[in-house]
């Protein structure tokens, strides 16, 4: 069995796994038990899966185990807490943006992943960011409002 | 003491110790060291806490540090049921929510409220919680009355205390009743507090699980495990109801760990790794037999028309409609179509089992687990006694989506194979093997008098039939396990009439006898098609009057709570009194309308008024909807925030599901299996939402996870009206179907 090694939420981990195929979303989810990140179509078409790697927001079921050896795998374990948010989930909190909260994982990294790299995005700018991330209870209004406050947090 | 679900799971045991005064032992918390999974196997109590609604302890537990657990059937679906229950408890109890802790869905520690749907979870499971909680008020002031040598009329219960009205020492509830059974049954009498004292309810308090939620901490069936677990995939047939033939074992061979299962038809893989189960799923060589059982959804409108009738059913009869409407000075008449949808849960259902000797336990998101017990216990030869049902949150389940059909694939799987499985659906099972929400087809004829009043109104309707009994499980079919085969949708038929004064109104229910896919519930069932039709058609009959349609719907009802919603709405919205369609509107340009739709939940619930702008593009038949405002009178008020979001969420779904959604199958499957195949509203496309709550201390409270929904595709396609001069009467409101609807004149 094959073993590849990352960086995963800021320290070195090493995977093993019987195929190189293994999306990454099962290696997170059962080897390093780490649930956040949801399992929602395995077609890479509704953004509950995501994560970051290398600071990029990347669907965790399209992903290869192997091609993230290397590279560094932020989960939303990795950005905060319940009791220490980061600002993105402080602000999801705030704005009580969830309801059953399924694609509340894919819609918080992709939203990280984007303000990384736009500061200050306009309300329409935010909703084009999660343009990718389906939600089928339809909270999509509070999620939008979360990302502007974050950015201004 | 609101805590989120992890935390509860971890403190599962150490909950229901207030119940274990004489087997504390069985009451201990499952305990492999740092393993949180493990401890959510919260033992069922063999003689301690009750169940029965009847008593006090079956709903309430008090703790000797001032908290209390609080028991419910009811279960949260991402509805925030679980704060506002919280709140209805802490009020009457004089504590704060935060000393509460919600133990939802286990059907080991839960008393059976009836499933979670019809919007009763605060109407009946709150309810039920807050008379017991004024049952343990009252008992809970006698004891502090004996404690302080004061009458109970001189007491009062405030921050965790009963203490004298006028001032002195307390005592704390803890230290009354702590850790002991009240052993009192529920007074339906004891009293309420009065709403003008609340200080609890009406709070805008933050939902307990959405920390968690966000933070990626918060426990769904889909995360749980449990020791020496497999995890499996079920394989469906390539077409309803084909048959296994045969199963080549050696297929999956090469992949680590994968054993095949099969019992009769019903096919699936396990294995340790659940990558390999799923490689195994994919690589397995199956023989089915062909099967071309369905209608296909392509004209399902004139199959339904045309289909067999098992029995017409006359639901509402007031006055003589068909002879009002032929004495009529103007008359109308219209067909309206709503098709068959999926409950579309974004995480496809999942189940864990651990089944042995007669009984054992299932982990599910079941929105009525108790009611589930029963059927697994009778269709696979359980004892229900030694059956439980455990609630974990599951992706939004909006009714019965594939939630059940999984949990028996778990118990037969576990049941077979003698070890703990947990079976996730693929997204394209989900889609293609929820059950679904009936196709709706309506007829609607109505008459105007010479002032423009309704003078007749008939509905007929064509609904696939109600069959009493359980719903099949596609797992007991497949491995040819006796079962009922019961078909419902919910109370599809109500909303069928004109909430407005006609004196003359029929509603005429043609049951067809067979449906072209399994039916189950789905988010206030048949409604929003029953409100599109009726709403729509109001519309159009306020054209045919030349009148401006919130000055239409005024004149015809003569509610205060009716005309309050409505007149909220349009003064937000800041209505342009006028008849439509729009004059301006100029051909190619994009063209701009606005429109309203009213409705009365059921004819008895909620009032619900919702306004809405929308942009079209003529050249694509593209949709914008730029605006939506919402007045919303559910009574009381529990949680405005959690309200708020509800309705924002009923709003945007509807949407959806005006929009985009339509099952397709052809004469063997589902062919409308993932988002690609089967769209809904992405963020780009949802407006914004202005909710107005009316709030009445003095109503009745009424549930809030379904009325918001119905006026919606109405208020849609009224404010496509006006923008465009074409009447939209069938779902979804495809840019194709729109384009051509424009070039023609109608759809």
């Amino acid at each position: 069995m094959a073993s590849y090694g990352f960086r995963l939420n800021g320290r070195g981990v090493s995977a093993e796994s019987w195929d190189p195929a293994q999306p990454l979303l099962y290696v997170l989810r059962n080897t390093f038990n780490l649930h956040g990140v949801k399992f929602g179509c395995g077609l890479g078409q509704c953004g509950a899966c995501t994560v970051m790697i290398d600071g990029k927001a990347v669907r965790s079921c399209q992903t290869r185990v192997d091609r993230v050896a290397g590279h560094a795998v932020t989960t939303i374990e990795g950005l905060g807490t319940a009791s220490a948010p980061d600002r993105v989930q402080a602000a999801f909190i705030a704005e009580q943006a969830a309801q059953c909260g399924y694609c509340t994982n894919g819609m918080i990294m992709t939203a990280a992943a984007f303000l990384a790299q736009t500061s200050k995005p306009t309300p329409e700018q935010a909703k084009q960011s999660l343009a990718g991330n389906l939600c089928r209870c339809g909270t999509y209004t509070r999620i939008v409002r979360a990302v502007v406050r974050a950015a201004r947090a | 003491m609101i805590i989120d679900r992890r935390d509860l799971l971890k403190a599962g045991g150490a909950l229901i110790v207030g119940f274990s005064f004489r087997s504390a032992s069985a009451f201990a918390a499952s305990t492999l060291p740092g393993d949180v999974d493990a401890a959510a196997q919260r033992p069922a109590p063999a003689n301690g806490k009750p169940l029965d609604p009847a008593e006090v302890d079956s709903f309430l537990a008090f703790h000797a540090d001032g908290t209390v657990t609080v028991y419910t059937g009811k279960v949260d679906v991402g509805t925030g049921l679980r704060i506002a229950v919280a709140q209805m408890a802490a009020e009457e109890l004089g504590i704060g929510a935060d000393r509460i802790t919600l133990v939802d869905g286990d059907t080991g520690l839960c008393p059976d409220q009836g499933g979670t749907g019809g919007s009763t979870g605060l109407t009946r499971g709150g309810a039920d919680v807050r008379q017991a909680a004024a049952t343990a008020r009252q008992a809970l002031l006698a004891l502090g009355a004996t404690r302080l040598n004061r009458a109970a009329s001189e007491l009062t219960i405030a921050g965790g205390e009963v203490r004298p009205i006028d001032g002195g020492n307390g005592v704390p509830i803890g230290s009354l009743i702590g850790d002991r059974r009240m052993a009192i049954n529920v007074d339906p009498k004891a009293p309420l507090r009065a709403p003008a004292t609340y200080t609890t309810v009406g709070q805008p308090i933050a939902r307990p699980d959405v920390p968690a939620k966000c933070t990626g901490r918060h426990v769904y069936v889909h995360d749980f495990t449990l020791p020496g677990m497999l995890h499996a995939r079920v394989i469906r047939p390539p077409a309803v109801g084909a048959t296994l033939v045969s199963v080549d074992e050696s297929s999956v061979r090469a992949i680590p760990g994968a054993r095949v299962v099969r019992v009769g038809s019903f096919l699936a893989v396990v294995a340790a790794d659940e990558w390999a189960a799923i490689r195994a799923a994919g690589a397995l060589a199956a023989k089915w037999s062909d099967a071309q059982t369905l209608p296909g959804s392509d004209g399902l409108d004139r199959w339904t028309r045309a289909a067999a009738i098992e029995r017409d059913q006359a639901v509402v009869t007031r006055g003589d409609a068909p002879a009002a409407i032929a004495g009529a000075a103007k008359t109308l008449a219209a067909t309206y179509y709503w098709p068959l949808q999926s409950h579309a849960s974004l995480g496809p259902c999942c189940a864990v089992a651990d089944i042995k000797d007669g009984g054992g336990t299932v982990w599910s998101s079941s929105q009525g687990t108790h009611g589930l017990r029963a059927n697994l216990s009778r269709v696979f030869g359980l004892d229900p006694a030694k059956l439980r049902v455990v609630f974990l949150d599951g992706s939004g389940s909006y009714g019965t989506n594939g939630g059940d059909h999984v949990a028996a694939d778990a118990v037969l799987l576990s049941k077979t194979i003698g070890q703990p499985v947990r079976v996730p659906w693929s997204r394209q099972d989900e889609t293609a093997w929820d059950p679904k929400g009936p196709q709706q087809l309506l007829d609607l004829r109505a008459g105007l008098d010479a002032g423009g009043a309704i003078v007749g109104w008939d509905t007929q309707m064509w609904l696939p039939t109600q069959t009493p009994g359980a719903r099949a499980l596609l797992a007991a079919d497949a491995a040819g396990i006796a079962q009922d085969h019961g078909q419902g949708a919910g109370a599809i038929t109500q909303n069928g009439d004109p909430p407005y004064t006609a004196a003359n109104a029929r509603v005429l229910v043609h049951w067809v006898k067979e449906a072209p896919l399994q039916l189950s519930n789905l988010r206030a069932p048949g409604k929003i098609a029953n409100v599109f039709a009726v709403e729509s058609f109001t519309d159009e009959l306020a054209v045919a009057a030349n009148v401006d349609a919130v000055a239409f719907r005024r004149a015809q009802l003569a509610d205060p709570r009716a005309l309050e919603v409505i007149n909220r709405t349009a003064e937000r919205f800041g209505w342009d009194t006028r008849p439509s369609p729009r004059r301006s509107a100029s051909k190619g340009a994009r063209l701009t309308g606005r429109g309203i739709a009213y409705m009365r939940y059921k004819q008895a619930e909620n009032y619900v008024a919702i306004a809405m702008e929308v942009a079209v593009d003529p050249q694509s038949g593209a949709i914008s909807v730029t605006r939506v405002v919402c007045a919303h009178d559910c009574g009381l008020v529990v949680n405005p925030d959690a309200l708020k979001n509800q309705i924002e969420g009923c709003i945007l779904q509807t949407l959806s599901r005006a929009l985009h959604e339509e099952v397709t199958f052809d004469r063997a499957r589902v062919t409308s299996v993932d988002w690609a195949s089967y769209p809904i509203l992405r963020a780009t496309e949802a407006p914004d939402v202005d909710v107005i709550l009316i709030d009445r201390r003095d109503q009745p409270l009424l549930g809030a996870g379904e009325a918001a929904t119905a006026p919606v595709a109405a208020a849609l396609g009224n404010a496509v009206f006006d923008a465009t001069g074409v009447r939209l009467r069938t779902i979804p409101f495809t840019a194709e179907r729109v384009k051509a609807a424009i070039g023609v004149g109608t759809a």
